[in-house]
């Protein structure tokens, strides 16, 4: 999503207007340029007054955290402390070899993938039953993206609830097609995918509603060329529909992978991490350091390298939606 | 006659499948919709009723009891009276800033301001999340820990609000503006008499969008707020669920509940305008 910054330029053509007569030098296009110059004073002046607010919170709190967070990373402090003591890289060498570190590494990878594929699959097709005039159709997309506006917190204890292995309503639908309940989210193994479910219980809403978009901007036309051409309703699927939802999945599926870099609430609250860090993840690892051990140096190294793969995946973004995405 | 005899046949054969979709439809919608039935239908139930296997759907005798047991297990109107302040706070500041920024880049011609421009995009792809132990020290320099300006000042600047907001803008016939200027109002006036009215649909859309963004947070409200008379909601339940065994399920249930109805009404009231605002990338997700 590359905005344009085009059309700025016929903002103001008064001024254009302005500075046109300079070929001759009357005092009347002297006084003209004076006065354009007391116009653009005046304009600099007011703008930077309508930008200041914005602009002094962002170098504050956006930009230079940037700067400090690379500066504390090669810092051994606790925060309280008034001291605190270089250690060069030693930070960024002792995550490399934390196990821990590469644990969360792995997770958010399972993450995105475990929830990329099913979400946007579940989420394409629920867009497609509802790409067509019907009733209830503003009911149902209601209904399907309430999650996604729902607060976190309060949606991680009611998943812990329901998957709760002895009394949880989960429970029933595994025991009817005959399997045991596993101790959800106190098992190594099943406490990620117990998170997957809830994460992709909430954001599909979020991708369908994106889909249904995509969907009603692909031109009629080509499906009916399609049709005269006796194309069946897979392969209107298969070579008009899907290439052309392309940047629509393409933009979901990297917002689920930085969604997953940046998961931190329902985590933190349905299993903090655990257990034995096996949903530990980028944001909860950061803030376990930050603020419950208060390793401040190496959490800023996390930051820092949280930042780096964001930034490195955004521009890959921008730079291969051009290319990879096709019509 | 061919014709209608041809939209009867087509209406005919589409019944079963159109009924197919509503099927599929309704299924999905239970999925989805099950894990707030189940926190309503816990909410009222007896403390017997809660710990049986299997469990039952609906509770013999309705116990809204719970809800006041819940409200007084911790300061839950203090909780509400911080989450009001900071999210309208920070609603009304970050729209105000959007908007400031938003005329700037639309109306008001200087040098430099694509690259100004441009440098506000990039903020955009600096996450809230890396700059949690910055901000953190600033605010501690500022003496804003357990303070509302600390919860609600570091996230009142606007990137995308002022991005959309400049787009509408720009949008707006410079015959009206001309005019605004032949009236003598200055930018100020411009901005808030013509331009804001204008834009009232966006900024609606916008206003309700970041009041459930800010009342849903809980990462910055957590670290920045240490003593319970100044918690937000999401982090006042959560150190409620810490207290888990000392309250049953019954009662977390409620607590939840308290918290995400005010988000619920919101989203039932102008569900078409936020789906469709995001829909239409007007948005961020």
């Amino acid at each position: 999503m590359k905005p344009s910054v085009k059309n700025t330029g016929k903002a103001n053509n008064r001024d254009k207007d302005v500075s046109q007569p300079i070929q001759t030098a009357t005092p009347q296009v002297v006084r003209l340029i004076k006065k354009t110059s007391r116009r653009q004073r005046r304009n600099i002046i007011a703008f930077s007054a309508f930008i200041a607010p914005n602009f002094i919170l962002l170098s504050i709190f956006t930009f230079w955290p940037i700067f400090y967070s690379l500066y504390l990373s090669f810092f051994k402090w606790n925060m309280i402390s008034p001291i605190k003591k270089f250690i060069g890289i030693q930070n960024y060498s002792s995550l490399m070899q934390d196990p821990i570190f590469w644990k969360v590494l792995k997770n958010t990878f399972y993450l995105a993938a475990g929830t990329v594929f099913i979400k946007l699959a579940i989420a394409l097709m629920l867009a497609l039953l509802l790409n067509r005039r019907m009733r209830g159709r503003n009911l149902y997309r209601a209904i399907l993206f309430s999650p996604t506006f729902t607060t976190s917190v309060a949606v991680a204890m009611v998943w812990g609830w329901i998957l709760d292995p002895t009394y949880g309503l989960f429970r029933v639908f595994i025991n009817s097609i005959g399997l045991r309940s596993p101790n959800w989210l106190t098992d190594v193994h099943w406490a990620l995918p117990a998170v997957i479910i809830v994460i992709i219980w909430r954001s599909l809403g979020y991708d369908m509603v994106f889909f249904l978009a995509g969907l009603q901007s692909i031109p009629k036309d080509l499906y009916d060329a399609a049709k005269v051409d006796g194309a069946s309703r897979l392969q209107l699927f298969r070579y008009v529909t899907f290439p052309m939802l392309s940047p629509t999945t393409f933009f979901l599926t990297i917002v689920s992978v930085i969604g997953a870099l940046k998961a931190f609430d329902i985590i933190a609250i349905m299993t903090d991490g655990g257990p034995l860090n096996s949903t530990n993840v980028f944001v909860l690892y950061l803030y376990q350091n930050a603020f419950e051990w208060f390793k401040t140096g190496y959490a800023s190294a996390i930051a820092l390298i949280l930042f780096v793969l964001i930034m490195g995946i955004t521009l890959i973004q921008t730079r291969l939606s051009k290319r990879w995405v096709h019509y | 006659m061919q014709k209608y005899r041809d939209q009867k046949m087509r209406r005919k054969h589409r019944l079963p499948e159109r009924l197919l979709t509503h099927l599929f439809l309704i299924a999905a919608s239970i999925a989805i919709g099950l894990p707030f039935f189940w926190m309503i239908t816990t909410a009222i139930k007896g403390p017997t009723e809660v710990n049986i296997f299997p469990p039952i759907w609906w509770p013999e005798v309705v116990r809204f009891d719970n809800f006041v047991t819940a409200w007084q297990t911790a300061p839950f109107g203090r909780f509400y009276i911080n989450s009001i302040i900071t999210s309208s706070a920070g609603v009304v500041l970050e729209v105000t800033i959007a908007a400031l920024s938003a005329y700037a880049f639309a109306r008001i011609k200087i040098r430099f301001r694509e690259v100004l421009f441009m440098v506000m995009l990039a903020a955009m792809m600096i996450p809230g999340q890396v700059a949690l132990i910055p901000n953190y020290v600033v605010l501690k320099h500022l003496g804003w820990i357990n303070k509302y300006q600390g919860i609600v000042i570091p996230h009142v600047s606007s990137v995308f609000g002022a991005f959309l907001l400049r787009q509408f803008f720009l949008s707006i016939p410079s015959s009206l503006y001309d005019a605004a200027e032949l009236d003598g109002l200055g930018h100020l006036r411009t901005l808030f008499y013509i331009c804001l009215p204008l834009a009232r649909p966006v900024v609606g859309t916008l206003t309700l969008y970041l009041f459930i963004a800010k009342w849903n947070s809980y990462l910055w409200p957590l670290i920045v707020t240490n003593t319970q008379n100044m918690r937000t909601l999401p982090v006042g339940l959560s150190m409620v669920r810490q207290a888990e065994y000392a309250i049953g399920p019954e009662h977390l249930m409620a607590a939840a509940i308290f918290v995400i109805v005010p988000v619920l009404i919101v989203f039932f009231l102008a569900q078409k305008q936020l789906i469709e605002g995001i829909a239409s990338g007007a948005v961020k997700g």
